[in-house]
């Protein structure tokens, strides 16, 4: 599997406060990547580094092989809509698929102006009165229509409201299945990320909790529920992620890549949502296993 | 790139240039009648016999307008490094569209190239057509007035205001990549366009060139004015009155002896004793001033305001390149990300 975003104990300090430390993680190639993880994990500074506004205070970062942000080329490879989708208020629409046109080579300007009707976007008007949802997506149009073989998005849909957003996401899905190519989305909306994503990174101060592809990763992790049970006693090949008891019950969200057997569980598939916030857990509290007594409500 | 970057500015340019037009068109206007009024009035005043009132009243013509046109001048470079230069940048940190430009296919350091070309041409027009048109507006004005070295007039006329403008906007776009933020920008660009205008202007002009010197005798048409400036200290100023040097520059002029010593308050006190209103015998006062000491005028010609206008706009359009160097250096540092 080739890597469209690879990096080793990356690092970006600002002043002595650390946006991002030690992060060694790989994004693999044509694949729609969630980039999951709470406020301040260091998402944003990731994806700035991957398109070359921010250069690392330690580390190394490829991008498409290449060094981010390094000449026209590297920059012309890699489509990149950061957080509330700026634009510049004072420019029309059309001037702003100008403005695609003048500083991108590959720029596809048939694709820009059919997908700006098809959403009803008026050209003269100018940026600054636009919706938000409506700014997304034409920032989203710029980032197509350049043409790029990676395209980074920092939280497009987090102020959008719910209609704009699932609207947004539904382009994005097109784009993703018309022309392919590998996109990174960064949300801390599980929910979002379920609809569109294959592949999920989770990410928690600055380390990688959790990689792989989202079908896999379903189908190995699993609810159990029955009664109450040290998790010790478990068979070895299932990883307690999370687990929770009362005075005769215990569940447990396990992963194991083996089919469940044991009659005494009820086991039950588990949603993304579920998945993403036990490995949170997991990361606020390391080690579960050494909690002392069992029967803790919790 | 450079379509871009025109795309952006062209309201700008254009509210400028109309702006521009509407002034030019003021001064061609006007300025036919000018050289008429000049015609008639100051061209004969030699046959006349009424020079200095023909000059005095010549130099009234159009008070308000030469005024006006004066400061437009003086503050236009200003202005640009405020409007254009500061929040060229800034403006773009604040709206977060730089995240927009600067991952566009072009590389910052040709987006800053372009930005910084452009306006830095785009100022240089400007200015130098408005000080063109004041320029030649103000051409009898000024030939009579005589004073091409004047503490205003200088910077106001001719080559130097081009290179105001060149500097005022590119320490403006300087400010504006240093701090991110218009305000701060704008206000540095203030201070530094003042400061550096004065510290030229005061310190830095007047050596451009050694001064000349050149001795004069103490006659009754080139008089000293003696005066008590503490009871018991008398003291001989020099006056630039009677010195006669058209268009000159004078720093100076000291009265004193061969050894260029200044004469003396006991000595003063004696040659010329003094009345209610100055020496008591001026005659007298002025030879025996004279038998001792001569006029010394340190000075600036007049032949030197060319070579002075060049100097002036090669120091600036240098300190230009200076900063901008410094742009190239610190543009290749990080945005500020917001965490997250």
């Amino acid at each position: 599997m080739t890597a469209v975003i690879e990096t080793h104990d990356l690092g970006k300090q600002y002043g002595r406060k650390w946006a991002l430390r030690n992060c060694t993680m790989s994004i693999p190639e044509g694949k729609v990547t969630g980039l999951v993880g709470p406020n301040g994990a260091g998402k944003t500074t990731l994806l700035s580094l991957a398109v070359g506004l921010l250069t690392p205070t330690c580390g190394s970062i490829t991008v498409l092989g290449g060094h981010p942000g390094d000449g026209p080329a590297q920059l012309g490879k890699v489509g990149f809509i950061a957080q509330d989708t700026p634009a510049y208020a004072g420019l029309s629409v059309g001037k702003h698929l100008l403005m695609g046109a003048y500083l991108n080579a590959n720029w596809d300007h048939e694709l820009a102006r059919s997908r700006i009707d098809r959403l009803g976007l008026d050209p003269r008007q100018k940026a600054g009165t636009l919706s938000g949802g409506q700014r997304a997506q034409l920032a989203l149009t710029m980032a197509i229509a350049k043409q790029p073989d990676l395209l980074l998005l920092d939280e497009p849909v987090a102020s959008l409201d719910p209609l704009a957003r699932r609207e947004f996401l539904q382009g994005l899905m097109e784009t993703v299945a018309g022309r392919g190519g590998s996109v990174v989305l960064s949300s801390h909306l599980i929910s979002d990320l379920e609809r569109v994503c294959d592949y999920l990174v989770l990410i928690v101060a600055s380390h990688v909790q959790l990689a792989g592809d989202v079908a896999g990763l379903l189908a190995t992790h699993h609810r159990l529920s029955g009664p109450r049970r040290d998790p010790r006693s478990l068979p070895s090949g299932q990883q307690v992620i999370e687990q929770s008891h009362t005075d005769k019950q215990s569940t447990f969200l396990v992963r194991t890549d083996r089919p469940i057997l044991d009659p005494a569980w009820t086991a039950r598939p588990v949603t993304l949502d579920e998945l993403v916030l036990a490995y949170l857990g997991q990361a606020q509290n390391p080690s579960p296993g050494r909690r002392p007594v069992l029967g803790v409500v919790s | 790139m450079i379509r871009f970057a025109w795309l952006q500015f062209r309201t700008q340019a254009a509210v400028t240039a109309g702006a521009l037009t509407v002034v030019a068109v003021v001064l061609a206007l006007t300025g036919p009648g000018l050289v008429h009024t000049y015609d008639t009035i100051v061209a004969s005043c030699a046959a006349r016999h009424d020079c200095p009132a023909a000059m005095a009243s010549f130099t009234g013509t159009d008070g308000p307008l030469q005024a006006f046109a004066d400061f437009l001048v003086l503050v236009v470079p200003l202005l640009i490094g405020m409007f254009w230069g500061a929040p060229l940048v800034s403006r773009e940190f604040e709206a977060g569209t730089i995240r927009l430009a600067w991952t566009q296919g072009v590389t910052r350091t040709r987006w800053l190239t372009v930005k910084l070309g452009l306006g830095a041409v785009a100022s240089a027009a400007i200015a130098g057509l408005l000080s063109l048109s004041v320029s030649w507006w103000s051409s009898r004005l000024d030939q009579v007035n005589a004073d091409p070295f004047g503490f205003l007039r200088f910077g106001i006329r001719d080559l130097v205001p081009v290179g105001y403008a060149v500097f005022a906007f590119v320490l403006g776009l300087t400010a504006g990549l240093f701090f991110r933020r218009m305000l701060p920008a704008m206000l540095t660009t203030l201070a530094g366009f003042v400061a550096a205008r004065e510290v030229v202007t005061a310190w830095v002009r007047p050596h451009l060139f050694t001064p000349l010197h050149l001795s004069l005798p103490i006659t009754s048409a080139t008089p000293v004015s003696i005066d008590q400036t503490a009871p018991g200290v008398t003291e001989a100023f020099e006056s630039t009155r009677g010195v006669s040097l058209p268009d000159a520059w004078v720093f100076s002029v000291k009265v004193v002896d061969q050894a260029g010593h200044t004469p003396t308050s006991s000595f003063l006190s004696r040659a010329c004793p003094l009345g209610s209103y100055g020496p008591l015998h001026p005659r007298d006062c002025t030879a025996k001033l004279a038998a001792r000491f001569h006029q010394v005028v340190t000075y600036q010609p007049g032949s030197r305001y060319w070579p002075m206008q060049w100097y002036e706009l090669a120091i600036f359009l240098g300190l230009s390149v200076v900063l901008g160097a410094l742009c190239f250096w610190w543009i290749r540092r990080p945005v500020s990300g917001t965490g997250g």
